[in-house]
């Protein structure tokens, strides 16, 4: 008789056309941001093929082994690596509810962000000041673009974190100020797997050779 | 207009009025022609008070519904704009041979060729594609708006800020006399100093972006906001070719945007990327260009697959033939798509091996279409046929695109396009499948669900006018191209030596004259159907006994397009629940929570045209200006946290009152 019961509920479970309950969607925010960072993640991609083609076009120019102090390039490469790991503690206290510990860990971040950037920028106006510009050969041409399109990517990161932090003061860690935090978080973490290629493609890889 | 030229060329950058071109005739009349008849729309949207109505529920609409219809009149305009270059291409080639010169210099027919390729694409295909799978997608899988409504409006309005940027460069400056590709080292700053490629540059990666968030938001659509009991193989056709076009989408204009970022930096900055010297590599950009080029033909043809798959299976009241196959024929052609892009330059000295791998890469492909066309006969194959006119659009097509498949396999064999790269007959091919297969499914699509959209049907008699001058324009205007094309006459010229040939370009240049009608009677079946719109009325919503899922609903539907969210049980959801006798609730409803309109997307559209204009010209303060505003605009909408709105239960209520007093009086 098990059987038959079934049969009817299975019926009747065919012939329901519609929900009566309201069933709101998943959201969508968390995929949708992570295709875009892979979108993104393309663009990365053709700079660092424009980079593996023309890298090497030195232009009887300054090579990467006559230029990247590569002490410089790890202290910088520490700022980005240690924003991340502060970005994970901000995380950690947001899940933990705790306002104050969240902001305090965002503005360390954003520290360290600034940091990685006023590094950078030291080190472009460096080279220039040498004469190693981008209008001198294929290859600073690449090397300003791709580090470049990152620290422009970084500083962007920091205006965000900026105006999160204002809002996660106003209106605290409310719904949808965490998927804000979390969008943010991997988009921080993913300027970071780029930078670790940036590091070792284009500084290590080019001294070597 | 200042009297320090410091200050002028501060504020103006390169900005004269020289480049207002009064010494063209040809561009006075149209500028006259436009500022007469904008004037004339203006004047009558403000007479009539139209413009809150505009404002109000349709520049700032978040509704998927109406960002789709905008989509597609935008293409439509610019169809009227880039098939007027049409016209004047095919009458120059008709006229200039052996001592004639036409009326077109090389200047002027360069920009126009470069003109009429990157419009038709970027902004008569694109929004066509985008507008249709705007407007079914979230319909046919049962929700009621897509994943982020804000972002659709922005990318709509990101796509007009790039079409203005074009119509711009016709009455300021110029446009680039470069091809619709733009390859350096030609279009680099040594060799086209002039804004047109900045125009070009600009127009593409404003309009690139929205593009880019629209394929994202509509993935995400897709994959989250599926009806209870749809699956992934019980998708609507339609759906899947969506889908895979949108990843094609997101994983290909990335590229764009960087190659064409880089080519800007070479222009702007002066840096090295794909110049002659200081060891640019051109080449580069070349493929490069066309990592993103040949996805991008995918991406307008798989929408229209999939719309002739939906109405093949309509009109002859039949499943459609093979749904599994369908979806891995697309899901084949997708990841294919990525690797076919050097078979644009098998010219350019990649050795043999390399063209023989491109070659037969995009031999494979010819196989899961073959497939498609297959499934599409045997649809038919002992269905009851209706020819209505969606149906001529999709028979037309099939004719027609095997014969564009098969000069598409034949320059696919590297000896072959050796012989005919960048002739008369690669011309003939594309115009072959985009016109054939992008053009034709669109103009079915649009006759297809037009009740849907707007509550009438489109006249018949009309429509098959339009039909049959497309057709036959079509072939009289491209079949003499194939010839021309054997014959070894190149591509992009505005004068030919040889007059022997003159009566090949004088029958296609007829044949681009059996299109204008086609297009006219196009026109008059909009405005004949709209005069006719009681006799045409849809009442029952669902006016061809269709398959899918936005044939349950009213036409046009509601604002929250299904009042319950609706549960599917097999593929084919709507014949399904129409087979096993569905009986429309009539009571019980709830309020609707709906995302509500936002004036956002409109400004940073307009900020984004300033912005582009400034830095075509170099007018660096305005620039720095608009993108100011763009960011400040951008973080003040953020701060805005109260975007739903709730329809109340009552208007539901009323509304789908309505709806049933039609039913029930379309049965009486």
């Amino acid at each position: 008789m098990a059987t038959q019961a079934d049969a009817t509920a299975d019926r009747e479970e065919a012939l329901r056309f519609y929900e009566t309950e309201d069933h709101p969607h998943a959201p969508a925010t968390l995929i949708g941001f992570w295709l875009y960072l892979m979108s993104d993640c393309l663009i990365f991609a053709v700079l660092f093929a424009t980079h593996a083609v023309v890298g090497r076009n030195y232009a009887a120019g300054p090579s990467p082994a006559d230029l990247f102090d590569l002490k410089l390039v790890a202290l910088n490469t520490a700022m980005l690596l240690f924003s991340s790991i502060t970005y994970g503690f901000a995380m950690l206290e947001m899940a933990k509810e705790r306002r104050g510990a969240t902001l305090l860990w965002l503005a360390v971040t954003g520290l360290f962000g600034i940091a990685f950037v006023a590094l950078e920028l030291y080190e472009f106006s460096h080279l220039i000041h040498e004469g190693a510009t981008p209008q001198r050969s294929a290859f600073l041409s690449s090397f300003f673009v791709l580090v470049g399109t990152h620290g422009l990517h970084v500083s962007v990161g920091i205006v965000w974190l900026a105006v999160l932090m204002v809002q996660v003061a106003q209106r605290g860690l409310q719904e949808d100020n965490k998927r804000r935090l979390m969008c943010l978080s991997m988009f921080w973490h993913f300027l970071d797997v780029i930078w670790i290629g940036v590091f070792s493609f284009v500084y290590l890889m080019g001294t070597l050779r | 207009m200042f009297s320090n030229p410091d200050l002028q060329k501060l504020v103006f950058g390169r900005l004269t009025w020289d480049a207002i071109p009064l010494h063209d005739p040809i561009l006075i009349v149209t500028f006259i022609g436009v500022v007469l008849g904008g004037t004339a729309l203006l004047g009558a949207i403000t007479y009539f008070r139209f413009w809150g109505v505009l404002w109000r529920e349709w520049f700032t609409s978040v509704d998927h519904k109406k960002i789709g219809i905008m989509y597609i009149i935008l293409a439509l305009v610019m169809l009227l704009r880039g098939f007027s270059d049409a016209l004047l291409m095919r009458s120059q080639q008709a006229i200039a041979f052996g001592a004639n010169e036409g009326y077109l210099p090389p200047h002027h027919y360069d920009q126009i060729f470069t003109a009429h390729g990157v419009i038709m694409i970027f902004f008569v295909a694109m929004p066509l594609v985008t507008g249709l799978m705007n407007y079914v997608v979230p319909l046919q899988i049962g929700a009621r708006d897509v994943a982020f409504p804000f972002l659709n409006n922005f990318s709509f309005w990101m796509t007009v800020s790039g079409a203005a940027t074009v119509m711009v460069s016709l009455f300021v400056g110029e446009f680039a006399r470069t091809g619709w590709l733009a390859m350096p080292p030609l279009s680099g700053a040594e060799y086209s100093p002039g804004v047109g490629v900045d125009y070009y540059i600009w127009a593409l990666q404003i309009a690139g972006i929205g593009t880019l968030l629209s394929g994202i938001n509509l993935i995400a659509t897709i994959i989250k906001m599926r009806a209870p009991g749809m699956t992934m193989m019980k998708m609507p056709i339609f759906v899947w070719s969506a889908l895979c076009t949108n990843v094609l989408i997101v994983a290909a204009f990335p590229i764009l945007t960087a190659v064409l970022a880089l080519l800007s930096m070479d222009r702007y900055v002066g840096t090295h990327f794909f110049t002659n010297d200081l060891g640019g590599n051109p080449m580069m950009y070349v493929n490069l260009i066309w990592i993103w080029g040949h996805p991008e033909v995918y991406i307008l043809i798989l929408p229209a697959f999939g719309v002739f798959s939906e109405i093949v299976s309509t009109y002859s009241s039949k499943r459609l033939f093979g749904y599994a196959s369908m979806v891995y024929a697309l899901v084949v052609i997708t990841i294919l798509a990525y690797l076919v892009w050097l078979h644009h330059f098998f010219t350019m000295g990649s050795g043999a091996s390399v063209n023989s791998f491109f070659g037969i890469t995009t031999m494979i492909i010819s196989i899961p279409t073959g497939a498609k066309i297959f499934n599409w006969l045997f649809t038919m194959y002992r269905g009851r046929i209706r020819f209505e006119v969606p149906m001529l659009w999709t028979l037309g097509f099939m004719v027609t695109f095997v014969i564009g498949g098969m000069t598409g396999v034949l320059l696919a064999v590297p000896p072959a396009d050796f012989v005919l790269h960048n002739s008369l007959f690669l011309v003939a091919h594309f115009h072959n499948v985009i016109i054939g297969g992008v053009l034709f499914g669109m103009f079915a699509g649009i006759t297809y669900w037009y009740p849907k959209a707007f509550g009438y049907k489109l006249d018949p008699f009309w429509g098959k006018v339009s039909f049959w001058f497309w057709l036959s324009g079509f072939y009289v205007a491209f079949m003499p191209l194939y010839l021309l094309g054997l014959m070894g006459v190149t591509r992009r010229l505005n004068r030919i030596e040889d007059p022997s040939l003159q009566v090949w370009f004088v029958i296609a240049g007829l044949g681009a004259v059996l299109i204008l009608f086609g297009i006219l009677s196009f026109m008059m079946t909009l405005f004949v159907s709209y005069r006719r719109r009681e006799e045409l009325r849809d009442v029952s919503g669902d006016p061809w006994h269709g398959r899918t899922l936005e044939w349950s609903t009213s036409s046009p539907p509601p604002d929250y397009n299904f009042a319950f969210t609706p549960v599917i049980h097999d593929y084919d959801a709507w014949w399904d629940m129409k087979r096993r006798g569905y009986e429309r609730p009539r009571e019980g409803y709830r309020s609707i929570h709906m995302p509500k309109n936002t004036g956002t997307g409109v400004i940073l559209g307009a900020l984004s045209t300033v912005f582009s204009f400034a830095v075509i010209w170099y007018m660096w303060p305005l620039a720095a200006l608009a993108i100011t505003g763009i960011v400040v605009v951008a973080i003040v909408h953020t701060f805005n946290y109260n975007r739903d709105t709730t329809i109340p239960a009552e208007t539901v209520v009323s509304v789908e009152a309505q709806h049933t007093r039609m039913l029930a009086a379309a049965q009486a």
